[in-house]
């Protein structure tokens, strides 16, 4: 029996593993950690099932079927770093307006201070 | 009619004293707010002892950002008419005038004042001038009117633009790029010739590659602006 998929399915495992215990210890948010579970859910189940990694792989032409766990590993990891892009374009411009309110704000309150005087 | 005057300002303290004064002179009817974009040198102190109010950012937050905080406080305030007004003094406050006029009349929502409109009323490096001259040309195609200078930060706005910019003010290149979402919004843009003055203090170190690069960055976020959808109004 190859290697590869052994190895793929304890990578696996220990990736699943290792995103669960971040979410149970509140150090990853749910909602970052669903594409990492369905990623690694879906190589496990390739890594474990010969027969549908050779019949998927079959199907769009590879040659040597492990490798399609690398491709849908490739995959994953391009959507992953696609939704952390769309994550930080929130971020900052939620930061932004966070950053002109507050300076708005400090503004009116500076003004209130010297009406009082 | 209330007017306001807003002067983006970062690390410009050798300038921003004659700015305010310059605008006082010829705008004596506006009021001023100064947006400090997070200097660290002591632009925030000068403006208020110069009396001008002083809004200040906590960390730069870059051109774009700090003029919509500028409209964002013109838009609570309730003024009618927003200017922007470069800190480093090369925009002159006796061409306020030129702006005023077509905003005043309602022929513009905003108004956009041009070195280049008039032959010879300002020499740019060889290398700017080139680099302005493919924008301007690309964003008159786009907008389907003439504009010499896109790159331009004098300008006004009325308060149907200063409401618009509250919610929507692009970020990276922020003159040009205004242009094209206001056109899209449906607002009429009026160009009017300016004087500037040649920038007196700092550096302008725009080499060729520097402005082609510039020109090139430009056209491809107004390109990426126009697969955007069009904000409401």
């Amino acid at each position: 029996m190859d290697i590869i998929p052994l190895f793929a399915t304890a990578v696996n495992l220990v990736i699943f593993f290792m995103v669960i215990e971040l979410v149970r210890r509140n150090r990853l948010k749910e909602r970052y950690s669903l594409l990492w579970i369905f990623a690694s859910v879906v190589m496990f189940w390739f890594s474990v099932s010969r027969q549908s990694l050779h019949f998927v792989a079959g199907l769009i032409g590879i040659q040597y079927p492990p490798s399609l766990i690398f491709l849908i590993g490739l995959i994953f990891m391009v959507l992953i770093n696609i939704h952390f892009s769309t994550v930080i374009s929130e971020l900052s411009e939620k930061n932004k307006t966070l950053v002109q309110d507050l300076a708005l704000l400090a503004d009116r309150v500076n003004e209130m201070g010297s009406e009082k005087k | 009619m209330k007017t306001l005057v807003i002067i983006p300002a970062f690390n410009e303290e050798l300038s921003i004293e004659g700015v305010i004064d310059d605008v006082r002179e010829h705008l004596p009817a506006a009021d001023i707010i100064v947006i400090d974009d997070g200097s660290g040198d002591s632009t925030a102190a000068l403006a208020r002892g110069k009396g001008a109010p002083v809004i200040s950012l906590s960390y730069n937050l870059g051109i774009g950002a700090a003029m919509q905080t500028g409209y964002k406080y013109a838009n609570a305030r309730g003024y009618d008419i927003a200017f922007q007004f470069d800190a480093d003094g090369q925009h002159r406050g006796d061409q306020f005038s030129a702006l005023l006029g077509p905003l005043l009349s309602g022929e513009a929502d905003i108004c956009l004042g041009s070195r280049f409109r008039e032959k010879g009323m300002y020499e740019a490096e060889f290398a700017r001038f080139i680099g302005i001259r493919i924008l301007s040309g690309t964003i008159s195609l786009l907008m389907g009117q003439k504009v010499t200078d896109p790159t331009s930060g004098f300008r006004g706005a009325n308060r149907r633009v200063i409401e618009f910019y509250c919610s929507s003010y692009p970020d990276d290149y922020p003159e040009p790029e205004a242009l094209i979402l206001l056109h899209r919004a449906g607002f009429r843009l009026v160009e009017v010739p300016v004087l500037m003055r040649k920038r007196l203090l700092g550096t302008s170190s725009i080499t060729f590659i520097r402005a082609f690069y510039y020109m090139i960055k430009v056209i491809l976020a107004i390109m990426i602006d126009l697969l955007k959808k069009v904000p409401g109004r």
